[in-house]
């Protein structure tokens, strides 16, 4: 992945998930305070913060999220939840699942880049927003969209 | 790359959780998204851009979504309104398709439906612009320079005019008045080699017999009183361009005479002048009378009618060609826009079907002031019923309750006013003659306004 964003990578200690971000009459977890308490942790020599939960993600206005991002900003998070095949009744496939993180992380990683949902399909920032959607989609960007991760990335770490 | 970023969206909710995520989420999506509190708030943006979607919720203090939707509708109908609610009822669902919401949404909404309902409605936004785009390329076949129709007979009149501008042949263009026979040719001169030549418009009946002779060939210093300056005249001012005589049915036998002399020898001499002046401009002329019944009253010439008559056109009434009414309303709705710098999107169906209905008999000069003043009083950005004031309506009604007589009274005097009170013109214009006026003045008791009363 970090190929894809011409950028080198590294595992963070975990941080815990914060209470206020439970809702409990939905039993889920709201990803824009998640994004808020991960900001408070960021290194400064990294450009990015991607963070991956097992916890079920939704926002106010919609039933689920796969994962949220800051357009342009510093933050990601990912959801594994609906990315198992056990929440769809299947057997395990850790395989699958890799591949499915892989593309979700890109995806929101790409909106922190400033990039928004893509018309191609070949593209990892087509919108999925069920899991044949994420398996069907490409998993790199477009060429179009890499021009602008490389071109923001370069602005980005001359600051 | 991105998607198409000309979608803008309003989001209109009173909880503030619901504006950020909502719009945050559909920021991802490349959109323009705006997020207001209430409804007062909403209509005050509604101007401000051209929205193309609104996803308002539906219970908000003060105006609720249904009343906003409502409001909203008044001045942007076709604008797409999708109801956001937290308690879903079968009534409410209902109540707000009724009143046209586009869709319904149960918060928290599935990110798969909202996705594909604005995917539709994206869709549905570049077959809109498509249409326009389509409509406008189309206007474009139906216009000749000014004129636009798509009557079949007009359409055969454009051809004809392109035609005929390539040559200096004489035009005779007949047509009620306000049909546009000026415009017809304003556009022939327009459309020939004469373009960047000057065209010269003389209206022959608003002037007396001598005004309009000095008029048209000019006069020599010192030919009548008055007359302290070389003066030249139309035809004159005309040279190489073209010359258009208006109303040519309203000259007198003896400038007939004189015009008829000029357009077989292509020369003239200015008033009191000597020197034979050749002529290289194109003549056209005009006429709301009908000129083969004033030939049969020996009130026009014929030797002169058909030297004008070369190419004759005749431009159907409006009311013959009432298809063309629609195309008039958006092209003068467009002009005034740009005129008076209003942004009026269009007209309501409930106002096309009243011009439709009306007789026009003032045609499209009086439908363009009829629209022009719809635009001026038009509050929204759309022409309701209410902008509309036909004159002929009120005037309609007068004569149900009228007696032909009096019709017959408040015709004449109107014709006298118009003519000054010149009995010969104002005969002439009434197709009577001077003697049966002067009975009818009489009879009617009618007297010059303004007039002092005698004794």
């Amino acid at each position: 992945m970090g190929e894809c964003l011409m950028a080198t990578t590294r595992t963070m200690p975990p941080i815990p998930v914060p209470i206020e971000s439970f809702e409990v009459r939905r039993n889920q977890y709201y990803s824009t305070k998640i994004l808020k308490e991960m900001l408070g942790n960021v290194p400064k020599d990294a450009l990015k913060l991607l963070g991956v939960t097992d916890k079920d993600l939704c926002i106010p206005i919609l039933t689920y999220v796969f994962g949220e991002a800051q357009v342009g900003g510093t933050a990601a998070v990912v959801s594994l939840a609906r990315l198992r095949q056990e929440h769809y009744g299947l057997a395990p496939d850790p395989s699958l699942l890799l591949e499915r993180l892989r593309k979700e992380s890109l995806h929101e990683l790409g909106h922190t880049f400033g990039l928004v949902h893509c018309p191609s399909r070949d593209c990892v920032m087509y919108l999925s927003n069920t899991v044949v959607d994420v398996d069907t989609r490409g998993r790199d960007f477009c060429r179009g969209c890499e021009t602008v991760v490389a071109s923001n990335t370069a602005t980005e770490r001359r600051r | 790359m991105t998607m198409e970023k000309k979608v803008n969206i309003m989001v209109v909710d009173d909880e503030e959780i619901v504006r950020e995520s909502l719009s945050g989420w559909l920021e991802e999506d490349g959109y323009h998204v705006e997020a207001v509190e209430s409804g007062r708030k909403a209509l005050e943006r509604l101007p401000e851009r051209a929205w193309d979607l609104m996803l308002v919720d539906l219970k908000m203090p003060g105006m609720d979504g249904i009343q906003l939707m409502d409001e909203v509708h008044k001045t942007a109908p076709e604008m797409l309104v999708i109801i956001m609610t937290a308690y879903a009822t079968v009534d409410t669902a209902v109540k707000a398709m009724k009143k046209g919401a586009y869709d319904y949404f149960v918060k928290p909404f599935n990110p798969d439906d909202i996705s594909l309902t604005i995917r539709k409605i994206v869709d549905h936004h570049k077959l809109v612009q498509e249409n326009l785009f389509l409509r406008k390329e189309l206007k474009k076949q139906y216009k000749l320079r000014d004129m636009i129709s798509k009557n079949e007979k007009m359409l055969e009149i454009f051809d004809l005019a392109r035609t005929v501008a390539k040559s200096n042949s004489t035009v005779l263009i007949q047509g009620e008045s306000g049909t546009g026979k000026e415009l017809l040719a304003r556009a022939i001169h327009d459309e020939s080699p004469r373009m960047d030549a000057p065209f010269i418009s003389v209206s022959c009946a608003s002037l007396t017999e001598s005004l309009l002779e000095s008029e048209l060939f000019g006069h020599e210093k010192g030919a009548f009183t008055g007359a302290t300056v070389l003066n030249r005249g139309k035809l004159e001012l005309a040279q190489d361009g073209t010359l258009f005589l208006d109303e040519i049915g309203d000259i007198s036998l003896k400038l007939q005479m004189d015009l008829l002399r000029v357009l077989e020898q292509r020369e003239f001499r200015r008033v009191g002048g000597s020197e034979l002046i050749p002529i290289n401009s194109r003549i056209l002329a005009a006429t709301n009378r009908d000129l083969a019944a004033a030939i049969a009253e020996e009130r026009f010439r014929a030797d002169l009618y058909y030297r004008l008559n070369v190419i004759s056109i005749h431009i159907p009434p409006l009311r013959d060609r009432r298809e063309d009414i629609p195309l008039l309303v958006d092209h003068f709705i467009e002009k005034f826009n740009i005129e008076m710098g209003k942004e009026i999107r269009g007209i309501s169906e409930g106002a096309v079907r009243i011009l439709m209905g009306n007789d026009w008999p003032g045609n499209a000069r009086e439908l363009r002031n009829v629209i022009e003043r719809a635009v001026v009083v038009a509050k929204g950005n759309i022409v309701t019923e209410s902008d509309i004031t036909l004159p002929s309506t009120t005037s309609d009604v007068n004569h149900r309750t009228k007696s032909l007589e009096e019709i017959e009274k408040a015709h004449i005097r109107v014709v006298l006013n118009e003519n000054q009170w010149n009995i010969v013109r104002s005969a002439h214009a009434l197709g009577i003659d001077r003697v049966t006026l002067y009975n009818k003045i009489k009879k009617f008791g009618l007297k010059k306004e303004g007039a002092a009363p005698k004794g």
